[in-house]
């Protein structure tokens, strides 16, 4: 037997002595848990005071949306005052509304410094790394939604799994059929080629591009921006050889690859990691017409 | 590629407020576009009042015999509404050309940096050529 028996027996005791029909336990949590929520009011209601009092505060709203929560099925923005901290960022001030005013309120993080790609959001009125995006930066009330054209799954989550599926699309990984001579001879790349594929290396698979794209947007198919710059990570990787960069223009040059751009730069405008994705789908159109296109 | 995207209930709760240079490109260039193909067939239209015209047709215009094609071009002209919609569409022409011009620089892979720039000189640019134009256009429809 647990030594905590005695101890919850006394405690219930104390309370509700008399009371019968329900199950003690029952009776115990239904206790427990009114403490606890009154516990949690108490302190929202100080902090909030201490908040509003405070002069260094910053106005959050925040886009509410649980289709499995009755009170949540219609779309809402709730108010958190969060007490501002030098360097503070979007990210940091939605966990601490989440620790502190209402711990139901779901967003994705993961490393806090902008590498994982779990926090795209719709902050002000454009896609940003939450954890990327300065508080001081911004104007207040900072509206903090979900990622545009994708569905809402809860409050600031959305369903990327169609993002997932046109990054597989383009195949991004190395294949190659050109291997080095030797047995244990290393694939070398030149520092030019390098550079060349070096910004395309650097997505983090937010989507945030794909979410500001109004071709995407209208095209389901459309493979977006992200995708397309993974295929340009590997078709312009001289390793992966002539056979292979054939086949990866393939799936660039399809009905919904790159001639669904119509330069727009939202992509570029909007990717976190700096990347001129509209700069390389360009190129990649380039790449294809001279591919298909032979004068001599 | 896949189709299991779903657009949700709510996905588009703020399709239209976001701003983006380009993609007011885009939007002005296709309206643009498509405004000068509209041109194009009321342009043939008036214009081939010339036929029969060479053939000797003739229409009553300000109180005597004219032809037609004389007649049709000059009573349009004496209208505020077409003098004000040739200012629309010297606005329109400009813009397309400019827009279009950067357009193909764009797929040339030339001054990308400085596309939204670019986007914005096409306005001011357009906005300037069509203030200048009001004079000539307007000139004597009152
Ligand atoms: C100097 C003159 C012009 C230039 C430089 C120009 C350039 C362009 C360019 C670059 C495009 C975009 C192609 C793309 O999607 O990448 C375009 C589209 C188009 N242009 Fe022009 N253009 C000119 C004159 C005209 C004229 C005179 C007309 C009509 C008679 C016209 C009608 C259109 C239409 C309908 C589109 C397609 C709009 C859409 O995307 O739906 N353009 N033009
Ligand atoms: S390309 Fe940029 S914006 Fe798009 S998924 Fe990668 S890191 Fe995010
Ligand atoms: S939390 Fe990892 S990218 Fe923002």
């Amino acid at each position: 037997m647990s030594t905590q028996i005695p101890k919850q027996t006394d405690e219930s005791s104390d309370t509700d002595a008399e009371a019968e029909a329900p199950s003690k336990g029952d009776e115990r949590r239904d206790e427990k848990r009114r403490r606890a929520a009154e516990e949690r009011a108490r302190r929202q209601a100080e902090e909030a005071e201490k908040a509003a009092a405070d002069e260094e505060t910053v106005e959050l709203k925040v886009f509410r949306y649980d289709p499995e929560i009755e009170g949540k099925q219609e779309p809402r923005f709730d108010t958190f005052h969060v007490p501002f901290t030098k360097g503070m960022t979007v990210l940091d001030a939605l966990m601490y509304s989440r620790d502190t005013y209402d711990s139901s309120l779901t967003f994705r993080h993961s490393c806090r410094q902008a590498v994982c790609g779990s926090d795209a959001m719709f902050v002000n009125g454009g896609q940003k790394l939450a954890c990327k995006t300065q508080i001081s930066d911004l104007e207040e009330p900072i509206r903090v939604e979900p990622l545009p054209h994708a569905e809402v799954r809860k409050d600031l989550v959305v369903d990327l799994e169609h993002f997932y599926d046109q990054m597989e699309a383009v195949e991004p990984y190395f294949q190659t059929n050109e291997y080095p001579d030797g047995e244990l001879e290393e694939q070398r790349q030149t520092r030019e080629n390098r550079e060349k594929i070096k910004m395309s290396t650097r997505c983090i698979w937010c989507s945030a591009c794909m979410s500001s794209c109004n071709i995407a947007a209208g095209d389901n198919e459309y493979l977006g921006p992200a995708a397309i710059n993974k295929a340009y990570r590997f078709a312009m990787d001289e390793r992966e050889g002539e056979d292979m960069k054939q086949k990866r223009l393939e799936i660039i040059e399809q009905e919904h690859g790159v001639w669904r751009c119509q330069t727009q730069f939202s992509c570029t405008e909007v990717c976190p990691k700096d990347i001129p994705l509209t700069e390389h789908i360009q190129e990649l159109k380039r790449e294809a017409v001279k591919n298909n296109l032979k004068f001599w | 590629m896949s189709q299991s995207y779903n657009r949700g209930l709510i996905e588009d709760f703020s399709r239209w407020r976001e701003f983006q240079a380009g993609m007011w490109a885009w939007i002005f260039h296709k309206f643009t576009g498509w405004v000068l193909i509209g041109y194009l067939f009321t342009h043939i239209a008036v214009l081939s009042t010339a036929i029969p015209a060479a053939d000797g047709a003739t229409m009553m215009f300000q109180g005597s015999q004219t032809d037609v094609f004389t007649g049709t071009i000059v009573s349009l002209e004496g209208l505020l509404l077409v003098r004000i919609l040739e200012v629309g569409l010297l606005a329109v022409a400009v813009f397309h050309m400019l827009n279009g011009t950067r357009l193909l620089l764009v797929d040339l892979g030339v001054g990308l940096e400085a596309q939204d720039k670019s986007f914005y000189a096409s306005l001011i640019l357009t906005g300037a050529i069509t203030v200048a134009s009001v004079p000539t256009f307007i000139a004597g429809a009152f």
